[in-house]
């Protein structure tokens, strides 16, 4: 290890001020940084000493998504398999490295192209700009892969990436400056640039257009299959094509996006996220009561109309909860410290505010059957208006308290 | 030319331009500009309006009432549209029907009224008719740059003529369906709006 810091040691001054590479200093120090803890201390006081930067938080998160991560790879063997052997195969009885291997052979071109191409455009931006290339996008570029389909085109990978970075951060000044989600405004350009490759029925299972599909298969999501039939159970029971009970979409071994499947490996990450302080559990609790409160309204809607129980306003909130990305969204997208709200109070009426919207949009809203995403990018917009009026109320309270009003 | 007159002509198409700085007429820059040939036609018809308003509200800027000023530059402007639409429709049929209502929004464009109410109320007939001119053209200049890349990118065309052969064709190029979308307008319009101010620093306001 000392070689190690010797080499980087030596070949500091070149990057240094004054060094001929002057201008790649940004490169050297994301390198330095990123194997050693950074070096210099805070010059003026107060100072709080703490092993925790933003390094050490971007590193629990993305080991916070390797359960996801693993699971998603071996799902999109395992949905392939399925699709094109014996549609019945039980997720036991799945070959299990042979599934791991398919879906790794999926994943990693794609997360290797979203960490060059979205790093390029980082690392310019922070030579130009002269700013440190970030650990956050260490985050950002395993997200974003985690939310495609599996056979999407490399190229779309690359496109979006870079849109993501270069106009959901780097315009807003870098890390810690933006105002959306990187990761989730890549993957809103995609799903709105290139709609044919990132939704619909045929996309979720790797393989689709290969014609190498058995009869009966079918690459639709549980949220696609509510869509167009309605609730439920018993309807998803009548239908062969798709029998997928909710323990399936529980655990995730449904079609979907690469890693955001199994809500069992989202709570995982929840678990050492929350455990970690790393994440905010009252985002993660906002969501979830959100999403509660908002299907409980509509299920009362449907049953005082007389919508039936068939109908797609019906569909309880035990199934909302582990389709569509619901857990994957929740978690990790919406609570990305730098686009949520910062206050207490404001992350529960975020967070609240997210699990609303993503079923308005799911359920009401005929043009897009999913929800979260768009309802993450809307409230991150509404984050800092949020914060605004939670800290101007607590001025309040205190000079009421003082007499001063 | 004086430095004056250059000054008239020649800020609107950048240090002054009114979409790109004093952001207005954003509505029908968005609208009408997902084809090259609606931007084309709607930077004529708005060309028209412009000059022919500024130039009739300043040979009258000494007749008309103060208290007034704004309904009689409205009728003005109004009966200028309304021959500008009526001229489509007559000779450009399918072209007006593609630009639908914005033609006649061409009333509620801010960059006519505003032209209107901060030249042509204080300004000789001569100085108003160039500057309506010359502000049109920064209008012009930008819905072009704005639907030349979004015909471009979002269907592979330029002036309805293929340039990227699209996939549905058997080619190569993938339209990118956000291009489409009035989003697209926005991000470009953004893009320029950057891409000027990086240029010409002393256009970017304080912090």
């Amino acid at each position: 290890m000392k070689i190690l810091r010797d080499t980087l040691d030596k070949f500091e001054p070149l990057f240094t001020k004054g060094g001929k590479l002057e201008k790649l200093y940004p490169v050297y120090e994301a390198a330095d940084t990123f194997l050693y803890t950074p070096g210099h201390r805070t010059a003026s006081g107060p100072s709080v000493r703490d092993g925790i930067d933003l390094k050490r938080m971007m590193i629990m998160v993305v080991i916070a998504l390797v359960p996801a991560t693993l699971f998603g790879m071996w799902n999109v063997g395992f949905q392939h398999l399925r699709a094109t052997q014996d549609w019945n195969l039980a997720p036991t009885a799945a070959p299990f490295f042979e599934c791991l291997l398919y879906g790794a052979i999926k994943f990693i071109p794609v997360y290797a192209v979203t960490i060059v191409a979205g790093g390029t455009a980082e690392a310019i931006f922070s030579i130009l700009r002269k700013h440190e290339i970030n650990e956050g996008f260490l985050v950002t570029s395993l997200l974003f892969p985690l939310t495609l389909p599996p056979d999407i085109p490399l190229w779309q990978v690359a496109v979006g990436i870079i849109f993501g970075v270069v106009i959901g951060k780097e315009i807003f000044g870098g890390t810690g400056m933006n105002i959306l989600n990187p990761a989730l405004t890549a993957r809103i350009f995609l799903y709105f640039a290139y709609p044919v490759d990132i939704s619909g029925d045929r996309v979720w299972v790797s393989g689709s257009g290969s014609g190498e599909w058995i009869d009966g298969a079918t690459g639709a999501t549980p949220l696609a299959f509510f869509y167009s039939n309605g609730n439920a159970p018993e309807a998803m029971a009548a239908a062969d094509s798709l029998s997928i009970g909710w323990f399936d979409a529980f655990m995730g071994w449904i079609p979907g996006s690469m890693g955001e499947t199994s809500t069992l490996m989202c709570l995982l990450g929840a678990g050492i996220l929350i455990f970690s302080k790393v994440g905010s559990w009252r985002i993660m609790a906002g969501c979830g009561l959100g999403m509660l409160a908002f299907t409980l309204l509509l299920n009362f809607v449907a049953f005082a109309a007389g919508l039936g129980a068939d109908h797609y306003t019906a569909v309880s909130p035990a199934w909302h909860f582990v389709i569509g990305s619901f857990a994957f969204g929740s978690i990790f997208m919406a609570t990305d410290p730098v686009s949520a709200a910062q206050t207490n109070t404001g992350r529960w009426i975020y967070g609240f505010m997210i699990g609303a919207l993503t079923i308005l949009v799911r359920v009401l809203n005929p043009a897009y059957p999913a929800g979260i995403m768009l309802a993450i990018v809307f409230m991150n917009v509404f984050a800092p208006l949020i914060d605004h009026y939670v800290m101007k109320a607590n001025i309040r309270r205190r000079e009421v308290r003082l007499g001063l009003q | 030319m004086d430095k004056a007159t250059r000054g008239i002509l020649l800020d609107p198409l950048h240090e002054q331009n009114p979409i790109t700085l004093q952001v207005l007429g954003i509505c029908s820059a968005l609208a009408v500009t997902t084809k090259l040939e609606t931007a084309f036609v709607m930077s004529a018809a708005l060309t028209f309006v412009l000059v022919c308003s500024n130039t009739t509200i300043s040979l009258l800027r000494n007749k008309i009432p103060g208290s007034i000023r704004i309904i009689t530059q409205l009728a003005i402007i109004a009966s200028l549209v309304i021959v500008a639409d009526q001229v489509l429709k007559a000779f450009l049929f399918d072209t007006s029907k593609a630009l639908s209502v914005f033609v006649g929004l061409i009333i509620t464009n801010c960059i006519v009224m505003g032209r209107a109410e901060a030249f042509a109320m204080a300004n000789p007939p001569m100085a108003s008719a160039l500057d309506g001119f010359a502000n049109s053209m920064g209008y012009s200049v930008v819905l072009i740059y704005v639907a030349l890349f979004r015909e471009l990118l979002g269907s592979g065309k330029v002036l309805g003529s293929p340039v990227f052969a699209s996939v549905s064709d058997g080619g190569w190029y993938v339209p990118n369906g956000l291009m489409v979308l009035s989003p697209g307008a926005f991000f470009l319009i953004g893009l320029l709006i950057w891409v000027q101010r990086s240029m010409t620093p002393t256009l970017q306001e304080a912090d």
